[in-house]
Parts: structure tokens; sequence; C-alpha cells
């Protein structure tokens, strides 16, 4: 049961009550997946220790060659950003997919990261944009790439007892780049999704120069469907090549059949379409630039 | 548990309340407030019924720790009408038959004002986006944009003719 709350005015005040409560407290931003966790015992801490009023976790910065995100940076906040919509439109079409408008204002995109959901829809869009976490912890910051963060399907390795994921960052959009996120539901809101995709694709003179392509929930985090990126190295952009990239997509997508997402087979059916939407949409974006 | 007193602005009103750190800001407002308004669905943030306006957006009250409270602005369906009227959407909702069972109204009309606050001339898209996280299993939803769009042209013919809303 929670009984202190408290609002750090800094990162090093936050990881300095952590160290002292000896894993008793625990990190709140957004808090939507760990209040209800909380209330489900599958979590418990006597303390919460609350980033919301850290004024340099609010922030959607360009910083030195990369887009960088603040840990209090909500859903809303990142699919209205101007510097989102320019650098990675992917991000901005996953973070208008999560939820409702009302848990889009809270959620944080740092937060869709930590819960370790297999298919965040956040997670997925910045898994194409090859994005690096800053975490703090007392002894001093380290940096972490996104797909090491997963320990297990909604296990993330981040210890939210003694670790503060501050920012995540990606870098720029480079001439020639785009990126684009997909997902399949059952209904246009408050909706999981069935089938998560995004792809980040380099175009130089009507060639493919690399992609990367992201399907989810088929494991521990979001998954490189790594056949389908070592085809489309070098590949010329058409739609026989996107198509066949859709198809290589299948190789990694180990669905499982489920009651809340769907058949495995239903979702291995539609999967290759996906995979071709979304790399056209990438391909657009990147010829936009 | 130590309860601490925190201080913030409800419909207008600046006001203090001792609350507890395990406490959720719904359960504030319905049993210590007995503002029983908004709505207690899911509890779980996926109903829209307990939808308020925290600090000019529309958020689920049920997920809102009560000490992130300290220092916001909040609107709950209680300070919606004004002293001698309706609130457009009130009035709208009456009008265009958006209200059925009622339970999801609070909710439904939380999430549009916080739009129309924002943006009096909103898109269809623009509204459903609003009014998405909000459950209704009665009206189909066509009579509640009805009744947002019908609020939108009203508080904009009372915005050319100067009107205090």
């Amino acid at each position: 049961m929670v009984q202190n709350y408290v609002f750090p005015a800094s990162v090093s005040e936050a990881v300095t009550v952590l160290s002292t409560n000896r894993g008793k407290a625990r990190i709140i931003a957004g808090g939507t997946d760990l209040l209800l966790e909380l209330q489900d015992g599958k979590h418990t801490c006597d303390v919460l220790v609350d980033l919301t009023q850290i004024a340099e976790l609010k922030n959607i910065t360009e910083d030195n060659g990369f887009i960088r995100i603040g840990a209090s940076v909500t859903h809303a906040q990142a699919a209205k950003s101007e510097l989102i919509l320019q650098h990675a439109p992917a991000l901005a079409q996953a973070c208008r997919k999560v939820g409702s408008l009302q848990i889009r204002n809270m959620g944080t995109i740092i937060g869709n990261i930590v819960t370790g959901n297999p298919a965040a829809d956040a997670a997925v869009a910045l898994s194409c944009l090859n994005t690096i976490a800053e975490v703090t912890t007392q002894e001093g910051m380290q940096t972490m790439p996104l797909e090491d963060m997963y320990a297990g399907v909604c296990l993330s390795c981040i210890d939210s007892c003694c670790q503060v994921v501050t920012h995540v960052k990606f870098p720029v959009k480079q001439p020639g780049q785009g990126s684009a996120y997909l997902r399949m539901e059952q209904r246009k809101a408050l909706a999981l999704p069935m089938l998560a995709v995004s792809a980040m694709v380099s175009v130089q003179k009507d060639s493919f120069e690399w992609a990367r392509v992201l399907i989810a929930p088929v494991g521990a985090g979001p998954q490189h469907a790594v056949d389908a990126e070592e085809f489309l190295k070098g590949a010329p952009v058409t739609p026989e090549t996107i198509a066949k990239a859709g198809q290589l997509a299948c190789n990694q997508a180990k669905f499982r059949s489920s009651a809340i997402r769907g058949s495995k087979e239903y979702r291995l059916g539609v999967l290759p379409v996906f995979v071709e939407r979304v790399l056209e949409a990438a391909v657009a974006n990147a010829r936009q630039a | 548990m130590a309860s601490q007193i925190i201080s913030f602005r409800l419909n207008g009103e600046v006001l203090e309340i001792a609350v507890s750190p395990s406490e959720m800001l719904l359960d504030v407002l319905r049993e210590k407030m007995h503002l029983t308004g908004t709505k207690r669905g899911c509890g779980k943030g996926e109903c829209g019924a307990c939808t308020i306006i925290f600090n000019g957006k529309a958020m689920n009250a049920c997920l809102i720790p009560a000490m992130r409270a300290q220092g916001a602005d909040i609107q709950t369906i209680e300070g919606v009408a004004g002293p001698d009227a309706l609130h457009p959407l009130q009035q709208s909702f009456i009008d265009k038959g958006a209200v059925q069972c009622g339970f999801c109204t609070p909710g439904m009309i939380m999430s549009a004002k916080a739009l129309l606050d924002k943006n009096k001339s909103p898109s269809k898209e623009e509204i459903r986006e609003a009014v998405g996280g909000n459950i209704c299993r009665c009206t189909g939803y066509i009579k509640i944009e009805e009744a947002v769009e019908d609020a939108a042209q009203a508080l904009r013919a009372n915005a050319v003719q100067g009107g205090d809303l």
C-alpha cells in the first residue's frame, strides 16, 4: 500500500529517494498502467516517486543530431509535436492510436516502453527509429538501446525501484529517409492492437539503401523482420520487392492464437499486406522530404 | 498512512482537502466532496464515465492519483452549467436526444467540452476523436455527434454576439 507520494524537483532527487527507500519506492510518470498494476497487486511499494513536476523531463527537443523525448512527455503531446511529425511520422501515427484521448493525455511515451508490453504502439514505432534510452541510477547515467530493454513478454529490464529512464532519443531524419506505423484493431478507440508494424527506410536513387521493419506482438518487445530487412538492402523500390518483403516478414512472425488479439492463422494472413502498406507509406514519407 | 492537505481549483473555486497518498481523484470527488456527477464505470480508464477536465485536458479521474491534483485546475460536470442556464452542450444533448440511460453523459459532455473549449469549429473526425474514449451502449453515438455539432454552432453564434459563456 502506498504510504507516501513525492514530487522530486530533479532527476538526482528522484534517484536519491529510490536509493534511500531500498526497493520500496517506485517511479510513476503517467501511471495509466502502473496504478492498475498496483491495484491488482502485481507490484507493491511504499513510496511513489512522481516525475511529472521535473521541468527537464517535460519536453521534446532537437539536441546534437537527435530528437530527445523526456519521461513525462505524453502520447498526446508527441502526436502533435512539430519535431515528431517532421522527424518521426511513425511515432506520431502510433501515439494517435494509444487507448483514448484521455489516456493519451496522461500516459507517457517512456511508460509505453517500461511497461514491457510486446505491442505497445509507441514502442513499436520507436524501435524502427533506432531509439536509445538514457537510464539514470544513483551511480550515474547509462545509455541502452530500446531493443535491450525487454526481459520477456510484459517484462522490462528496467527496475523502476532503482532506475529512471529520463529520456529516449533517436537520430534526426536525413534526406531520403522516411517512416510509418500501422496497426490492426477491432475498433478505432480503446482497442489493443491485434497486429502492429513499423518501418523506417532510406531510399537512394529508387533503391532501398536499408530498411528496418518491426512487427509485434510476436515476442518480447517489437521484433525485427530480419529476412525482409536483409532482402530489401539494395533492392529496387518496386511493388514486387515490397510484396516480397511482406511475404518474408512472416518468417519472423511467431504469432500465438489469442482470444484478445486474434488467431495465429488470421494474423499471419494479413501480415504481408500490412508490411507492404507500411513500407509504401514509409517510402512516400522518404520521397516527400 | 498520513493524509496530506492539498489545494486545487475545482469548478472555479480554490479549496483545500485532506487526501491519502494511495487515493484516486475520482474517490476524492465522489466520496469526500459528494460530487457524484463524475461516474465510476470500469475504474480502469477504459470507459470514460469518470472524465473530468484537468488543466484543460480531458482525463480519466479513476487514473489520477489525488496527490497530483495539488495546484491543478479541475472542472467536473457540476461546474459546467452557468448560473442562469445550462451550458450549450448540456442543452444540445437534451434537444438532440443524445441522452438515453444517462450514465455516460457527464463524461461525454466533459470530453466534448474539453474539445470545444479549444476548438469551436471541430470536424466530425475531431468530435469522434474527442468522444472515442467514452463508451455509450445506448445511443450509437450519432445523436451525440449531432449534439456536439449543435453546441459548437451555438457557441460560435454566441461568440459573434459577444456573449460570455
